[in-house]
């Protein structure tokens, strides 16, 4: 892999997406040239309504779909066919339903997937699947099979089958569906205390606001606006024409973030 | 629903049958049933023997007699066939209880009831120490073609949310009052059948989606190599070597 890591620049950003667009094989176009940067270390939501493209966007970022035209970059490594290994360990993706992610008969192979899919063996292996249950508090489910975990525990899990890969960029398609408020609040914690790079799909606004200062709205193939996540909250006129619709008796303004 | 990783058959514990490794526990079992099935049916003792054996075997295995005496009654159906044969068989007959039997099919009888009950207790004890996933493993380490051991252990994986699946639509038919009665229902039935078939398949590309997004590139990554020591092979393979001279004897007295 002596190629791959001289093409890591430690100074570009976690992810580069510049002029992405994408019509699917039944000439449906889903992306009209996307453009975006996320650095290092930020935690960015992407916002927008149903069918604006999200999901076709986040399989474009580790290569399951490959752009018509347009780049993606991780880490400044180009998303394409020569090192894809590279990128999918790169880029952790974390699917809505976690049934469809967990795929092994116990929590620890499942954790255990990525990175021996990668090549890692016995002791480091197993250091490694330690190390990311104890990031998500599930440390002791190891042996358990993921179907007996409640729903909330199986999306850490589901976190944690990702955090093994060691990613530059975590990519949640809605972390908050189907959770209630207790686990919601668990999996934000866990999401704040980690260090790499997230970028959340969602619809939750209120839990967008909570984790991301920064915001994205992507609306009919295109990045509709960017910027500081409670103002384009705050923003009726950019909501309502996006679809966007904040949940009854909730006011952005009136929450005080500490970041 | 205990199916998946805890199947019925399996009974938890840490004998030192539960250790073995599971493709040294395949081996012997196979070994043992081909000894007792090579064996002669007039030797009875020896199939007295053999019973002795899978009994220290079980004692070993920590697995009660009444476990494996109940899980023994999927026999039923083979003794069944058995128990008819001295009735319909030719040759010889002789009277028992008033009844005209044949010496041929009592001896058929005892051969197909003994052979087979010894072969359904070496599974039982099997299954009964082997997690079903080790099995596959074991299956694998023994040259089972690794797809298929990824097709069962996906069906292990997702049976339970498949069953699911199908309470919750059989739920909702039932919500809007639908009830199964009779033929001209099995339309109904049909569809949801397809439709769950559908949701499957959808399903199971949503998984590929996600394997492939961890690095799934055809095969799956090894992450538990089973390995098994010299003594471990010998402890496990003394069962199959005890039958053997159990079998030569019959075949020589």
């Amino acid at each position: 892999m002596g190629t791959v890591t001289d093409v890591t620049d430690v100074t570009a950003p976690s992810l580069e997406v510049a002029g992405l667009a994408f019509a699917y094989p039944d000439g449906h176009q889903a992306l009209f040239g996307v453009d975006f940067t996320l650095a290092r270390g930020e935690r960015v939501a992407l916002l927008g309504p149903n069918g604006a493209g999200k999901t076709t966007l986040v399989l474009h970022l580790n290569g399951i779909l490959t752009a018509g035209a347009g780049t993606v970059k991780v880490a400044g490594l180009p998303v394409g066919r020569q090192h894809m290994a590279e990128i999918r360990r790169r880029v952790g993706i974390v699917f809505q339903d976690p049934d469809d992610q967990l795929f092994m008969p116990t929590v620890r192979e499942d954790v255990a997937f990525g990175p021996a899919a990668a090549g890692l063996k016995g002791a480091e292996l197993e250091a490694r699947v330690d190390r990311a249950l104890e990031r998500v508090g599930m440390a002791e489910f190891k042996a358990r099979p993921p179907h007996h975990l409640s729903f909330g525990q199986r999306r850490r899990v589901a976190v944690a089958t990702v955090l093994a890969m060691e990613p530059e960029i975590l990519v949640l398609d809605e972390p908050s569906s189907n959770l209630d408020p207790a686990s919601r609040r668990e999996l934000a914690d866990i999401l704040r205390s980690l260090d790499v790079t997230v970028l959340m799909v969602t619809h939750d606004l209120p839990y967008a606001l909570e984790l991301c200062p920064r915001s994205l709205i992507l609306s009919e193939g295109v990045i509709a606006a960017d910027g500081r996540t409670g103002e384009l909250l705050a923003d009726d006129e950019l909501m309502r024409a996006h679809r966007l619709e904040l949940p009854f008796g909730f006011d952005p303004r009136s929450v005080t973030m500490g970041a | 629903m205990g199916a998946g990783h805890t199947h019925k058959l399996y009974r938890h514990g840490h004998s030192p049958v539960h250790a073995l490794p599971p493709h040294t526990k395949l081996t012997a079992v196979f070994a043992f049933v081909v000894v007792v099935v090579s064996t002669p049916r007039e030797a009875v003792w020896a199939f007295a023997l053999y019973a002795a054996l899978l009994g220290t075997v079980a004692y070993a295995a920590r697995v009660p007699a009444s476990f494996l005496l109940k899980r023994l009654l999927i026999e039923v159906p083979f003794v069944a066939f058995a128990v008819l044969m001295p009735f319909v068989a030719q040759g010889e007959r002789v009277d028992v209880l008033g009844m005209s039997l044949s010496v041929n099919g009592l001896w058929g009888a005892w051969n197909v009831l003994a052979k087979g009950t010894l072969g359904v207790a070496a599974s039982v004890l099997l299954a009964a120490t082997t997690e079903l996933r080790e099995l596959l493993l074991g299956l694998q380490r023994l040259g089972l073609p690794p797809l298929l051991v990824q097709i069962a252990s996906f069906m292990i994986r997702y049976g339970d949310v498949i069953t699911d699946e199908m309470r919750r639509m059989r739920i909702a038919r039932e919500s809007r009052g639908f009830e199964a009665r009779g033929v001209r229902h099995w339309g109904v039935l049909a569809k949801s059948a397809g439709a769950l078939f559908i949701r499957s398949y959808e399903r199971g590309e949503r998984v590929h989606l996600a394997m492939i997004s961890r690095g799934y590139a055809g095969s799956m990554p090894v992450i538990d190599e089973v390995t098994a020591s010299r003594a471990q092979w010998s402890y496990a393979l003394t069962l199959p070597c005890a039958a053997l001279v159990v079998c030569l004897l019959g075949w020589a007295l």
